[in-house]
């Protein structure tokens, strides 16, 4: 039974962190009808500068109060990566608002092809290890193990998912985003500024996922060049899985997804007597995507298209 | 533009001149590697076989993708299946040594199996989520190769499957050096013109099934699915065929990729892959045969010529290499793409207005 | 005879009732012409008809067989096309290519055919060409065969629509509101090309706004509110009925 509590506690950790993410293309998706492929390296550039920050810090100012040193990296980080994700929409996809669908699908590889290899140059092929600045408890909690980082964890994504709920639904730009993933052109004659909204949802989007990178790096003390893509791939899914344009949906499908893979690999081989170990933590993730989206095409909480003569 | 269309017209309708045309056409691909192994080196002969394969790969996706608008992030699956049917029938993994003109249909036919089975239950979902359940089943298969070495040893795991058969006609190896008429021919340069056969093939079917009732189907479904349901096409039954059909095409350039490098492994059928394929068919100029080719040309073709270039250029510019040369090569890879689809977001040779009157029947 | 029937249909979306208890048939060789108010629930009625909802009760009876379950494009091949409100052309195929697409119930030619060239495929393919061309020249648009259908005047597309839907020799055409944002010499021709189809052995439902088209078109009519037929029969009597004027002045006038 531990095993069971171990497993939840961890897939609430990553579930938290994939959630996320996945409202970063969820919140993209619903106002561009886009999938924002670079997203997944904005949260692998926002781990990398957090990480650089801390090394910097604790070089030359290692007298610093950790508390502090943390705060300035995150802020570094979260705004470089609002800056970043601003000019990936400003150059590599509103001049192709236009264009047919899948060209700024191929822009969004570019780009994140292009981040990738550039923090290769930057950062090098080795993996990051995390500079231990702090120490964590770790708590026993219905005979299972969790860190005080890992309550942080939840706790903070709570707060931030939250806010961002509450942006959403009851601020005038929350309406305004809100009208806009409507009907874009009717917003716009109503006079949303359709581009303002538009680079908002991108700026938000790439804020809470460089605290989503950071949140990783901080849990598995790496950080890497690639670690993105995976990320990504993961928290795409989850949006996908619930609904994807639904900001709940995002959430539900986060939690879930990071459930499904804890529990799925801790069970994966009691499961099949043996014969499919951990290894396949993956294919549980897709293969239960694949089973809720032919039961419920448009995901968990996704609306009903309903095709109209 | 118009000149150039209406010069174009005059020479189809010319015999004589289209004629020296196929024959200056040919005379290019017969010596297309002499000159390349005598000028930049044998080891671009074998890239071209591979920008070959990735050509077959592209224009069994653009069906897909470009016909029937269904956008497959797992394409390379199919590519997958392919190479590990051949690579388990001829090789020394279970000691079968099938012959390839056995192997291939089969593999064809397995892969051709995978795309219904992945297309039956998940053709209703729409756009994007098809996108996401193809990707996701790309990963499976990839990740089943990967693990598949136990309870039971059937695909060797992450190590691979070595020492593949190759391509055996009459008694001799195609991956071998034969001297015919006093010259010699390396195995590469023999692939070569196996490959080009077999994608000049691949063309005259993908070119027949887009000017056929079912190609025009495929079209019809893309632009508008209700309408063209309405046209009595059945939609669900159109989509899958353009599944099977593109894995089969698949299949068949997986074989030959495993034919051809002797060797197979899970590494090679990574999401990048099929990520890479979509590229080619979408930058080249989505739905038009001729514009696919080219994208698949110039992306398998490019980062090798920046892998030769990334290094000297930097030398000579800054006296040593600071950037890891790999990087470098893939950061402009990037870049080229995002500025190709800028400069051109339809693809860099789109069809043009589509078949004219007239030449029908 | 009877070509179409529809025995006491009803479809609720939700909580609202789309179309209650709606009888109605629609004789061979007929125009019938259905009129209503906005959101009446013709083209609840229009889409049931062709498939793409399933009614929740009664039969649709079409040709002797029941339509009840039928997919749309089994719909198509037993013999009902359909236009489309707002147009819905293939928009980047060639208006020649958009016909063609129309003969694809009535052909049978494969993949393996068309990949071998075989006789009975250039054959098939030589007769979808002829038949084709022959529809545009019917709707008066064969000079546009090889343009885009997407560069097509309004009106043309209109006409194209049409000639899409005749491909698939249907026994019934239905039009959803094919006058919709045309002028009167456009209007004009409509109404000449439909008495064409029908005097050519096609009968035609048509779903319209413009009283005055359908009053002088078609031989019966029905009129729906709120989801029910109100009244039905030839133009001169429904004009009359006072449950149409009720339903008519007391809503908006079209």
């Amino acid at each position: 039974m531990d095993i069971f509590f171990q497993q939840v506690i961890n897939g609430l950790v990553l579930g938290s962190v994939y959630a996320l993410v996945a409202l970063g293309y969820t919140m993209v998706y619903g106002i561009l009808g886009l999938i924002n492929f670079a997203h997944g390296e904005v949260v692998m550039v926002g781990a990398m500068v957090a990480l650089a920050t801390v090394a910097y810090l604790f070089g030359y100012f290692p007298e610093l109060n950790p508390i502090v040193m943390v705060l300035i990296a995150a802020t570094t980080s979260v705004i470089s990566c609002m800056v970043l994700s601003y000019f990936i929409e400003r150059l590599a996809y509103r001049p192709l608002r236009k264009a047919p669908r899948l060209a700024p699908l191929i822009t969004a590889i570019g780009i994140s092809i292009l981040l990738q290899n550039l923090a290769m140059i930057i950062w090098g092929r080795q993996y990051k290890t995390v500079p231990k600045i702090f120490s964590f408890e770790t708590r026993e909690f219905l005979g299972a193990n969790i860190t005080d980082l890992q309550i942080f964890i939840i706790v903070l994504s709570a707060i931030l998912m939250t806010l961002l709920l509450l942006i959403v639904n009851y601020s005038k730009l929350g309406r305004a985003m809100r009208a806009t993933s409507e009907s874009q052109r009717i917003a716009g004659l109503l006079g949303v500024n359709i581009n303002k909204i538009i680079s908002f949802t991108f700026v938000i989007g790439a804020g809470l996922g460089a605290v989503a990178g950071i949140l990783v790096a901080a849990n598995y003390s790496v950080a890497h060049y690639s670690m993105g893509f995976m990320l990504g791939l993961k928290a795409f899914t989850a949006a996908v899985l619930g609904g994807i344009g639904n900001l709940g949906g995002a959430v539900l499908g986060g939690l879930l997804l990071g459930l499904i893979e804890s529990i799925g690999a801790g069970y994966i081989g009691d499961i099949t007597g043996g014969f499919l170990g951990s290894h396949y933590q993956d294919v549980f993730a897709f293969l239960v995507l694949i089973i809720v989206l032919v039961f419920r095409p448009t995901g968990i909480m996704g609306e009903r298209i309903s095709e109209r003569a | 533009m118009s000149i150039i269309s209406k010069g174009i017209e005059k020479i189809r309708s010319n015999k004589r001149i289209l004629f020296i045309g196929y024959v200056l056409l040919g005379i290019a691909l017969v010596s297309l590697p002499f000159l390349l192994s005598n000028t930049v080196g044998r080891t671009w002969v074998r890239i071209l076989d591979f920008a070959l394969i990735y050509a077959m790969l592209a224009l069994g996706l653009n069906i897909v993708v470009g016909f029937a608008g269904l956008l497959d992030l797992g394409y390379i699956a199919f590519y997958a299946v392919g190479a590990y049917a051949w690579a388990l029938l001829a090789s020394p993994q279970f000691g079968l040594h099938l012959p390839f003109w056995a192997i291939l249909p089969i593999g064809a036919g397995v892969a051709a199996i995978f795309g219904i089975l992945l297309g039956a239950p998940t053709l209703r979902l729409r756009g994007d989520y098809l996108a996401i359940v193809t990707l996701g089943f790309g990963e499976i298969i990839r990740i089943f190769l990967n693990n598949l070495d136990h309870p039971v040893n059937v695909t060797n795991g992450p190590i691979g499957i070595n020492k593949i058969d190759p391509i055996v006609i009459a008694g001799a190896d195609l991956t071998r050096t034969h001297e015919i008429l006093g010259i010699q021919f390396s195995g590469a340069h023999i692939y070569y013109y196996v490959l080009v056969l077999l994608l000049m093939i691949t063309v005259l079917i993908c070119v027949r099934l887009e000017n056929s009732r079912l190609g025009r189907a495929w079209i019809a479904v893309r632009e508008d699915e209700l309408a063209a349901q309405a046209m009595g096409i059945n939609t669900r039954n159109v989509k899958l065929l353009a599944f099977a059909l593109g894995a089969t095409f698949g299949g068949v350039a997986g074989g030959l990729f495993a034919s051809l490098q002797g060797f197979v492994s899970p590494e090679s059928f990574v999401l990048l892959e099929s990520i890479m394929v979509l590229c080619m068919v979408v930058l080249g100029g989505m739905g038009h045969i001729f514009g696919v080719l080219l994208g698949a040309l110039l992306l398998t073709t490019l980062p090798e010529i920046l892998r030769s270039t990334a290094s000297p250029i930097q030398e000579s510019l800054f006296g040593a290499v600071y950037i890891d040369p790999e990087a470098l090569r893939m950061l402009l890879f990037g870049l080229a793409l995002i500025l190709v689809m800028l400069v051109r977001p339809t693809g860099l040779w789109p069809g043009t207005t589509r078949k004219q009157l007239g030449n029908k029947g | 005879m009877k070509l179409l029937e529809l025995k006491s249909v009803g479809k609720k979306f939700g909580g609202v009732q789309a179309l209650s208890d709606v009888n109605l048939t629609v004789q061979l060789g007929e125009i019938y012409g259905l009129i209503g108010p906005n959101g009446a629930g013709k083209t609840t009625l229009f889409n049931l008809l062709t498939g793409v909802y399933s009614p929740d009760i009664g039969e649709i009876n079409f040709d002797r067989a029941s339509l009840v379950g039928l997919k749309p494009h089994q719909v198509a091949s037993k013999g009902i096309a359909r236009t489309f409100q707002n147009i819905r052309l293939f928009q980047e195929m060639s208006v020649l290519e958009n016909v063609m697409v129309g003969c694809h119930a009535r052909t049978k030619v494969g993949a393996l055919g068309a990949v071998l060239k075989t006789r009975a495929s250039k054959d098939e393919e030589a007769n979808i060409y002829r038949q084709s061309m022959a529809w545009l020249a019917y709707v008066g648009i064969e000079s546009e065969a090889s343009s885009l259908s997407k560069n097509l005047s309004y009106g043309d597309q209109r006409r194209l629509e049409v000639a899409r839907a005749l491909a698939t020799q249907p026994k019934l055409l239905a039009l959803d509101e094919p006058a919709a944002g045309m002028n009167a010499t456009e209007t004009e021709e409509l109404k000449a090309l439909i008495k064409k189809i029908r005097a050519d052995g096609v009968s035609v439902l048509l779903i319209e706004h413009d009283v005055k088209l359908i009053m002088s078109l078609c031989d019966r009519l029905a009129v729906l509110d709120y989801g029910e037929k109100i009244a039905e029969g030839e133009p001169d009597a429904v004009r009359g009925d006072p449950a149409v004027i009720k339903a008519y002045l007391g809503g908006n006038l079209p």
